[in-house]
C-alpha cells in the first residue's frame, strides 16, 4: 500500500515536471533565442538553450531598427495611468453603489451589470469613428480615455462593490458622526481599508494595458506613441526571418509582465479569480 | 427652483423642519451623483452610447469617408451569400470545438493534482499559470517558430522520435488549425486552473473523509464528489473560455492572418480586415452584431443546461 502510494507520488511529479517544461519552455526558448546569433538558431538543435557565442547584438539592432525605448515608455505610462484612474473612478462609483442612497441605485446598476460580460469587438467601431469625430487619432488621449471606460471598468466597479460591502460599518459611522464628510469616509476609511483588493486590480491592470493590441493597433500609426505590442508587429514586418532579432523584440515586450507576476503573484491569482468569478 | 418647492411644502405642513429634512436629502442625493457621475458619463458615451450607434452603423453602407447611408437589412442579408464569412464562420467553430473542453479538461486536471500544499506545488501552479499573462501578440512570435516545419523545434522532436514526414503546422491547410488550437490552450488553461482551484476550496473536506472509510479509491472520488461539485464553476469556465475562443484575433493577426487560403480566419479577424483594411464599417458593424448576438445565445444556453442539471438535483 505505502509503496504504491510511493510510485504514483513519483508518477505525479514526473507529469507535473514535464507539464511545466512545456509551459515554461517558450519563454526560456526567447529568452536565450534573444542573445543567439542567427546562425546558431537556424543551423543548430532547437533544444541546445545555451547562446554560444553570446551576444547582445540582437538588442542593439531592435533599437536601430525601431524606437524600442520610446515603446516600453509608452507602455509604461499606460500602464500606469489607466488602471489608476479607472480604479479611483470605479471605487468612487463603487462606494456610492455599496452605501449612498440615490434614485435609481439598483436600475443602474443593473444596467451597468448588463455590459460586464460585452466583448469590445461590438465597439469597436463606432470608438474608432469617434475617435476620428473628435480628432483623436495618433493622440495619447486616444489610449487612455477609451481604455478607461470599458467594459472593464464596470467590472471594476463590481469588485469593488463587493469589496465595500464587506467593511464593517461601524468604522464610517463614527467618522460620520464626528462630522466626516462622505468624500472624507470614502478616501480616509474604505480606500485605505481596500489596499489588497486595490493592489490586485492594479496589477492585473497593468497587465491588461501592457499586453493591450488591437485598439492601439486601430488608432496609433506614430511610432512615438506607439505602445510595445503594436511596435513589436511593426518589428515583426521589418525584421521578416532574423530570428534573433525578432526575439530580442519579444524578450523586451514580454520579460516586464513576468517579473510583475513573480514579485507579486498573490496578487496576479486573487485578481483572476474574481474577474473570474465576475462574469455573473 | 429648489427654494420654491421647500417653502411650499414648508407652508401645507406648517414646520419648517420637513424643509430642512428635504435639503438634507437632496445634499444626500447630489453627494451621491457626485461619485457616480464621472463614471456613468464615460461608460454611457463610450460604451451604451457606441453600442446604439454600432446598431445604427450596421444597417448603412459607410466607407467612413463619405456619410453613412442607411441600406436596411442588407448588410446582413450578405453575410449568409459572403462565402468568406462562412468559412470563416466554420473556422470558429472549429476553433471553440477544440479549444473548449480540452482547455476545460486541462485546467481540471491540472487543479485537481496541485490542490494540496506538497513541495514545489507552487513553482508548478505558477509555471501553469504564466502563459495567461504574457501577450499573445509576443508569445504568438515564440510559437511562429516552434511551429517552423523545418528548424521548428516540435519537428525537430517528432523527427527525433521518428516520425518522418512531420506536419507543416500553420503552412498546412490540415494543420493550420489543430496548430493555433494547441497554441491556445497552452496559453489559457493555467487562468482557468486558478479557477478551479477556489471552486475545489468550496467543496467540504470531510466529504473525501467519508468516501475514504466507504472504500472508494482515489479515482471513484473525483468521479462522484469532485467533477461534479465542481459544476457552478465549470459552468463559468466554458461561458468565459466559449466567447475567448469566439474571440480568437491576435494569435491570428500575428501567427497566420488567416492563411493557408483562409482557412485560419476567423470571424473577428474577418470584421477588423473588412473595417480597417476595406473600410467597410456597416458590414463590418453587421458581422460584429452576428458575433454577438451567437454569444449571447451560446451564454444562455449554458446557463440554462446548468438548471436544468440543478433541477434534477445534479
Amino acid at each position: 500500500m505505502k509503496r504504491k502510494k510511493r510510485i504514483s507520488t513519483v508518477i505525479l511529479y514526473i507529469v507535473l515536471i514535464f507539464l511545466a517544461v512545456i509551459m515554461i519552455y517558450p519563454f526560456v526558448w526567447s529568452v536565450t533565442a534573444s542573445f543567439k546569433t542567427n546562425q546558431q538558431i537556424y543551423g543548430g538543435n532547437p533544444l541546445d538553450l545555451i547562446p554560444k557565442p553570446f551576444t547582445i547584438n540582437n538588442y542593439k539592432r531592435v533599437l536601430e531598427l525601431l524606437p524600442f525605448g520610446r515603446f516600453l515608455l509608452n507602455s509604461m505610462f499606460l500602464a500606469t495611468v489607466v488602471p489608476a484612474i479607472s480604479i479611483i473612478l470605479a471605487s468612487m462609483a463603487a462606494y456610492a453603489f455599496a452605501r449612498l442612497e440615490f434614485k435609481g441605485r439598483d436600475f443602474i446598476f443593473m444596467l451597468l451589470l448588463g455590459v460586464m460580460m460585452l466583448p469590445g469587438h461590438v465597439t469597436l467601431i463606432p470608438r474608432y469613428a469617434l475617435m476620428i469625430k473628435l480628432g483623436w487619432v495618433n493622440r495619447y488621449i486616444a489610449l487612455i480615455i477609451p481604455a478607461i471606460f470599458s467594459a472593464s471598468l464596470v467590472f471594476k466597479i463590481f469588485f469593488m462593490r463587493q469589496h465595500f460591502l464587506s467593511i464593517p460599518r461601524e468604522l464610517e459611522e463614527a467618522a460620520l458622526i464626528d462630522g466626516c464628510s462622505q468624500w472624507g469616509v470614502w478616501w480616509n476609511i474604505m480606500m485605505p481599508n481596500s489596499r489588497p483588493a486595490l493592489a490586485a486590480l492594479a496589477i492585473i491592470g497593468f497587465k491588461t494595458e501592457w499586453n493591450s493590441f488591437l485598439w492601439p493597433n486601430v488608432v496609433i500609426n506614430d511610432f512615438m506613441k506607439m505602445p510595445i505590442q503594436v511596435g513589436l508587429t511593426y518589428l515583426q514586418s521589418n525584421a521578416q526571418s532574423s530570428w534573433d532579432i525578432l526575439m530580442a523584440g519579444t524578450t523586451i515586450a514580454i520579460v516586464p509582465v513576468i517579473l510583475i507576476f513573480i514579485c507579486f503573484q498573490q496578487y496576479f491569482m486573487a485578481g483572476s479569480l474574481t474577474s473570474g468569478m465576475g462574469g455573473r | 427652483m429648489g427654494k420654491q418647492a421647500d417653502s411650499g411644502l414648508a407652508t401645507t405642513s406648517g414646520s419648517p423642519k420637513p424643509s430642512n429634512k428635504r435639503r438634507a436629502a437632496l445634499r444626500r442625493e447630489l453627494t451621491a451623483w457626485s461619485f457616480v457621475l464621472p463614471s456613468l458619463i464615460g461608460l454611457g458615451i463610450f460604451v451604451y452610447g457606441s453600442l446604439v450607434y454600432s446598431l445604427y452603423v450596421s444597417f448603412t453602407s459607410w466607407d467612413l469617408l463619405t456619410p453613412p447611408k442607411w441600406v436596411g437589412l442588407a448588410n446582413y442579408a450578405r453575410t449568409f451569400k459572403d462565402p468568406n464569412f462562412i468559412q470563416c464562420m466554420g473556422n470558429t467553430l472549429y476553433f471553440v470545438v477544440a479549444i473548449v473542453p480540452l482547455g476545460i479538461i486541462l485546467a481540471m486536471a491540472m487543479a485537481i493534482a496541485l490542490n494540496k500544499e506538497r513541495p514545489g506545488f507552487k513553482f508548478f501552479r505558477g509555471a501553469y499559470y504564466m502563459p495567461s499573462i504574457t501577450s499573445t501578440v509576443a508569445i504568438g512570435m515564440v510559437w511562429l517558430w516552434i511551429f517552423n516545419p523545418d528548424q521548428g523545434v516540435l519537428n525537430t522532436i517528432l523527427q527525433f522520435l521518428g516520425v518522418a514526414n512531420p506536419p507543416r503546422w500553420l503552412e498546412s491547410v490540415k494543420w493550420a488549425k489543430p496548430a493555433l488550437s494547441i497554441m491556445r490552450i497552452w496559453q489559457v488553461s493555467g487562468y482557468y486552473m486558478i479557477m478551479y482551484l477556489t471552486g475545489l476550496q468550496n467543496i467540504p473536506k470531510d466529504l473525501y473523509e467519508a468516501a475514504e472509510i466507504d472504500g472508494a479509491t482515489k479515482w471513484q472520488q473525483i468521479k462522484s464528489i469532485t467533477i461534479p461539485l465542481l459544476a457552478n464553476t465549470t459552468v463559468f469556465a466554458t461561458i468565459m473560455l466559449t466567447i475567448e475562443a469566439f474571440n480568437l484575433f491576435e494569435a491570428i493577426y500575428v501567427m497566420t492572418e488567416g492563411r493557408p487560403g483562409g482557412t485560419t480566419n476567423t470571424i473577428l479577424y474577418y470584421i477588423y480586415t473588412q473595417a480597417f483594411e476595406r473600410y467597410r464599417m456597416g458590414y463590418a458593424s453587421a458581422m460584429a452584431w452576428i458575433l454577438f448576438a451567437i454569444l449571447f445565445v451560446v451564454t444562455i444556453l449554458q446557463f440554462n443546461a446548468r438548471r436544468k442539471k440543478e433541477e434534477i438535483g445534479y
